[in-house]
């Protein structure tokens, strides 16, 4: 394609992306460095049924005040990103000075906000990733060898997970897992330990939060992988038939081959799905155990009485950060072999 | 179809009709838009609301447990997203940071005659609320229970735990305690509790500086892991609501819930065996103090500064209304402690009465103890689930809270 017609075919999307994604990326950047004026606080006395008391309460004038003069804050840099609930550099570097060993100094690591939330995303990006690549892959290589009669019926079965509201698909698995509910009071059952429960245990709920991630997620890499079967070209195959070749050699060597840059796809987009992970977390009411970077900027927004924007901001930068970072093995990769087909 | 047109003709003629009968509070024009808890009590309250707004004006109600969630956004907005939202003493300060509710004094001095002055919440000579009832956590038990095995009715906590586990042993119930300590609000709440139970204070006198990392802290942990290990190994999960249905299907003896639950812990759905055996008791005080360790909360209407005078003005009719009918307390007398005038008094108004009078304390109503809230909602979880001591816990609520009150410009 001429670059001209490219420019021109292309015009419109860059034109939005910029207007939707990169102007509000600039405008996040710009708020997280900045935290709120300060509070003028004044001592009044209030009444209420249970009797009269001096309090102090914000002087909403003199805040007010403020905050014509600096409506976006004050500038405090890039203080946000390096206080306690982010990247926390000064806590790190009392913990290295103070912990007398590597497992010390780990706990305090994890410990803190931002790490344990990046430890769980890391964990849930992982661990759901992988499975989802190779059951997605047997279950389009099984759909394919299905009849035609009974195909549409079975690609609709497989991809439900998908099309199912993820808050609504770990709601109802939230409540399957409870310990009165149907899986819940099996597990019970099968391991003889009436108190069992998969929502108290950090370890089982991570489990059952990666389980729920790779039954949302493999539809999308089944779909992608089946559309990609229909173009494998049948002449290898037929000659791999006659000189005897088994079905698994056939998958091993001719449809696997086939089939790697849209792995390298399915894993690019579920690296960076998965490392938003969010509405599982809130379905599951695993907040408590599992703590995701998404879930951390909507804590800042959500689950306090002001909006943080400044901690939310941060958050997100360094969401976007480290996005990047994930990316670029596969990235790079997908560039060299760009390159070497040339 | 023709039945259908039929029916549909009906019902306009009916609500024709009923928008020509008179409204019984008054106002005539203008909307109204509320946003509140969502609790049976309240549904009880916004009913009376609707009826006193009559039909010649906009009425809608949005009932969310995450209210103190949105209400500082949706206020914020010019013009408002909601005319009026009910308060408590706990979600009033956020909105009087920004200045998001308006002073009351020429509304009720047109429309609250009928008002109780103890119901005026005034706030430096202003009044921004009127409150219309009292409430508080307190404990309940299954009398059956209790005096099947020979426990009198606990009166503090370490009694509290010494019943549930008696129970516990007994091999009657597995977890025997309900409290709502899902992790977020709730269990906050229940640190509160349990601290100012012990006589903590939350911030060094006169300054927005953390005060919980100290023994009465470490003591209020260590009762509240107690009361965890005896109730429901999903504890983390379970909001008020949840420790209701808990109740109702007899799987507890004892809890420490909201006295407003009685309206729906005491109707007529659910297992009326349950509800037969179920008693209200004092909240309990711990640590040898004398205070019951739970808060005394008022629930009232408040109104919105960036909405219309006539938005307010017909919002503050129609709740005040209600906030001021007598026949509303009487006829749901058991539903919680109305604050109205010519309110004769309930069967279950005691146990917050009784908080009252052994001087439990208010929900402290600090600009930033929203923010102390907010860390102990998130950091106490690794303490209760046993992978942290409560010093570290503790430790780690007053970082929490110092670096979010340091972005919000209290310290």
């Amino acid at each position: 394609m001429p670059h001209k017609t490219f420019f021109w075919f292309f015009f419109p999307t860059g034109l939005a992306m910029i207007l939707f994604i990169g102007l509000p990326i600039v405008s996040s950047f710009f708020q997280s460095l900045h935290i709120e004026n300060q509070q003028i606080l004044m001592e009044v006395e209030n009444c209420d049924p249970f009797g009269c008391t001096t309090n102090v309460r914000v002087d909403v004038e003199a805040t007010e005040k403020l905050k014509e003069e600096n409506p976006l804050g004050r500038f405090n840099g890039f203080g946000t990103y390096t206080d306690r609930n982010h990247l926390a550099f000064d806590e790190i570097k009392e913990a290295w000075n103070t912990s007398s060993s590597t497992s010390e100094f780990k706990d305090i690591v994890l410990n803190l906000p931002f790490y344990k939330a990046v430890l769980f995303t890391l964990t849930f990006c992982f661990a759901v990733t992988p499975p989802v690549i190779i059951l997605g892959f047997i279950v389009a290589l099984s759909i394919n060898t299905l009849v035609k009669s009974l195909k549409g019926l079975a690609i609709f079965g497989a991809i439900l997970p998908m099309i199912v509201t993820p808050l609504i698909g770990s709601l109802v698995l939230f409540w399957m897992i409870d310990s009165q509910g149907i899986i819940g009071a099996t597990i019970k059952i099968l391991f003889g330990d009436p108190n069992l429960s998969l929502k108290s245990s950090s370890t089982l709920t991570w489990i059952t939060l990666i389980i729920y991630g790779i039954w949302h997620n493999t539809p999308f890499a089944f779909i992608v992988f089946y559309a990609a079967l229909q173009t494998v070209p049948q002449d290898p195959i037929e000659a791999a038939l006659i000189d005897g070749a088994s079905r698994f050699q056939r998958v091993r060597f001719i449809v696997i081959p086939h089939l790697y840059p849209v792995a390298t796809f399915i894993m690019l987009i579920c690296l960076m799905d998965n490392f938003r992970v969010f509405e599982p977390i809130i379905g599951f009411s695993a907040e408590g155990v599992a703590q995701s970077l998404s879930w951390m900027i909507y804590q800042d927004l959500r689950n306090e009485n002001k909006m943080l924007f400044g901690s939310a901001g941060a958050t997100s930068m360094l969401t976007i950060i480290g996005i990047a970072i994930l990316l670029t093995p596969v990235l790079l990769r997908t560039w060299k072999e760009f390159r070497t087909e040339r | 179809m023709k039945k259908l047109i039929i029916a549909l003709l009906l019902s306009f003629m009916t609500s024709g009709a009923y928008a020509g009968s008179h409204s019984p509070c008054g106002p005539t024009e203008g909307s109204i838009n509320i946003l509140a808890n969502e609790f049976n009590t309240y549904r009880i309250f916004m009913d009376e609301v609707k009826s006193c707004a009559g039909s010649d004006v906009d009425f809608s109600v949005t009932h969310s447990v995450d209210h103190n969630k949105l209400q500082v956004a949706a206020l914020s907005a010019n013009p408002s997203e909601f005319s009026a939202k009910l308060v408590t003493n706990g979600s009033i300060t956020p909105l009087m940071n920004d200045g998001l509710l308006r002073p009351l004094d020429d509304l009720v001095a047109k429309y609250g005659a009928n008002l109780n002055d103890n119901q005026k919440i005034t706030i430096d000579g202003k009044i921004y609320a009127v409150a219309f009832m009292a409430n508080a956590q307190h404990l309940w038990y299954r009398e059956s229970i209790l005096n099947e095995l020979g426990i009198a009715v606990p009166s503090t906590y370490e009694e509290v735990i010494a019943a549930a586990q008696k129970i516990k042993d007994s091999g009657k119930m597995a977890n025997p305690y309900g409290g709502a300590f899902k992790s977020g609000w709730n269990l906050g709440q229940e640190f509160v509790n349990m601290y100012l139970g012990h006589g903590g204070e939350f911030f060094k006198s006169g300054s927005a500086q953390p005060n919980v990392n100290n023994a009465k802290g470490v003591a209020a942990l260590n009762v509240i892991k107690s009361l965890t290990e005896l109730s429901n190994p999903d504890f983390l999960t379970q909001d008020t609501n949840a420790v209701k249905e808990e109740w109702e299907s007899g799987n507890l003896a004892l809890m420490h819930v909201w006295n407003s639950g009685a309206s729906s812990l005491l109707d007529d759905e659910g297992d009326q065996a349950v509800r037969a055996d179920t008693r209200l008791a004092p909240s309990p005080s711990v640590g040898g103090g004398s205070m019951p360790a739970t808060t005394l909360w008022w629930d009232g209407i408040a109104i919105a500064t960036n909405t219309s005078a006539e938005n307010a003005e017909a919002s503050f009719r129609a709740l005040v209304g209600a906030a001021s009918s007598a026949e509303l307390a009487n006829n749901y007398a058991d539903a919680t402690v109305w604050l109205i005038k010519d309110y004769k008094g309930g069967n279950t108004a005691g146990p917050v009465v009784d908080a009252a009078s052994r001087g439990a304390s208010p929900y402290p109503s600090f600009p930033h103890m929203s923010l102390m809230h907010g860390a102990l909602s998130t950091e106490l979880v690794e303490f209760l689930q046993g992978n942290e001591s409560a010093e570290k816990a503790l430790a780690d609520v007053e970082a929490a809270y110092i670096a979010k009150a340091t972005e919000q410009g209290f310290l």
